[in-house]
């Protein structure tokens, strides 16, 4: 599973990244993180609203600071 | 099953607000003159009476509006907005976007994204400044703080010009044709759209509440803070202190409020009890109105943010004429009050 967060560094960007590492590791999940900063690329998306979660190439949520649990939710789906 | 449960939890919630509401001014007498037994009239007392009823009142009005916007934004996303605004003509597009600006959810670190994602789609550069302007100056938690703490006329009066400086501002630099301001890789990113979620009502409904978690968590601090800077204006400062400073005969006032308010950024709970204590001591309402204004809505980190889309030409133009617009305002509330 490839995970991206879309944020340009905002403090609920941060806190989305650290709660995503916690998620995966609770599933116990083999993932790879990546953080996108590029106002280009989160545009690309067609994302509006920061922070945003991409799995797989797919946006999942916008505007968003996602709890652990929220997360996980989305993963096992 | 859920809906009902959901509903249900929401009406119990609705009514204790209200129960506890209703018992608060009494409250805050009990523990000003029985529970710290200070003795009326005295400044200390006026002042801790001040907070200890405000503090309540603030807070609990502030959960309440932002539970209902809470679920309203679940109706207005950008996606649905930028929709709304795509292939406006300018005039009725500034207005639509003003509008619109209320009640979208916006972050001032989403401002960027937000601005390609509009201007890419062909939105109207002018439209879409009038929307980033009535974003964060029309404020929702400002309005009905207003409402609850200075009734109707004011509340409305804020709703109004607000909406106008973000019409007209955004009107004018339309009209300045002043795409070639903006920088060129913005007009060249590819903007993309996000199929939507399909919500039901007990989504909303918990969206509301992660509303109320997630903004009172952040604000009630500065709310406390701007309610005793308020219940030490209005305990101790002498009444008609401000004005010779604040009147409506300083006309320079008005300038100065809006540039006082530009670096200072507060969230709009935090001003408006430091707004209520200084009306009150006799500052003229035009000036207080610009000074807020400019607090909640000209603000540097936003235009920090901005300029990394746009050039700083049309900044400039920017601040200067939405700052022009609340001077305005201020000017003339001044002269009809």
């Amino acid at each position: 599973m490839k995970i991206e967060i879309l944020g340009t560094g905002c403090p609920k960007c941060k806190q989305l990244i650290a709660n995503t590492e916690a998620a995966v590791k609770e599933l116990a999940i083999t993932a790879e993180i990546a953080k996108v900063t590029d106002i280009d690329k989160i545009t690309s998306y067609g994302v509006m609203m920061t922070p945003a979660l991409v799995v797989d190439g797919t946006v999942v949520s916008t505007g968003k600071l996602l709890n652990t649990n929220e997360i996980k939710k989305i993963f096992t789906k | 099953m859920k809906i009902k449960k959901s509903l249900l939890i929401v009406l119990i919630s609705l009514i204790l607000w209200f129960v506890v509401y209703g018992f608060l001014p009494l409250l805050s007498k009990f523990i000003t003159y029985d529970v710290l037994r200070l003795s009326a009239g005295t400044h200390l007392a006026s002042a801790v009476e001040f907070f200890a009823y405000d503090s309540p009142k603030v807070l609990m009005l502030l959960a309440l509006v932002v539970f209902g916007v809470g679920i309203l934004r679940t109706f207005f996303t950008p996606q649905r907005t930028r929709q709304m605004l795509m292939g406006k003509k300018e005039f009725v597009g500034n207005i639509l976007a003003s509008l619109l600006g209320i009640v979208t959810p916006f972050c001032s670190c989403s401002a960027v994204p937000l601005f390609i994602g509009f201007v890419t789609a062909g939105v109207p550069l002018g439209v879409t400044l009038s929307f980033l302007i009535s974003a964060p100056m029309v404020n929702e938690i400002a309005l009905v703080l207003l409402f609850g703490l200075f009734g109707w006329k004011i509340a409305l009066l804020y709703l109004g010009t607000g909406l106008t400086i973000a019409f007209i501002a955004g009107w004018v630099i339309g009209c300045l044709h002043m795409e070639k301001y903006v920088e060129e890789w913005v007009y060249k990113s590819m903007a993309g759209s996000v199929e939507e979620e399909k919500l039901t009502w007990p989504d909303r409904i918990s969206a509301g509440w992660m509303a109320v978690r997630d903004i009172v968590g952040k604000v009630w601090l500065f709310v406390l803070m701007g309610i005793a800077v308020g219940a030490f204006i209005h305990g101790y400062a002498p009444e008609n202190f401000l004005v010779s400073i604040m009147g409506k005969k300083a006309w320079w006032s008005v300038p100065v409020s809006v540039l006082i308010g530009i670096p200072l950024y507060s969230n709009a709970a935090g001003i408006i009890p430091v707004v209520q204590a200084l009306l009150e001591k006799g500052a003229a309402l035009g000036t207080v109105l610009a000074f807020m204004m400019s607090v909640i809505g000209l603000s540097l980190p936003e235009t920090i943010i901005l300029r990394k889309v746009l050039k700083p030409r049309l900044i400039a133009v920017f601040l200067g004429v939405v700052g022009s617009g609340i001077m305005l305002i201020g000017f003339l509330f001044n002269w009809i009050l």
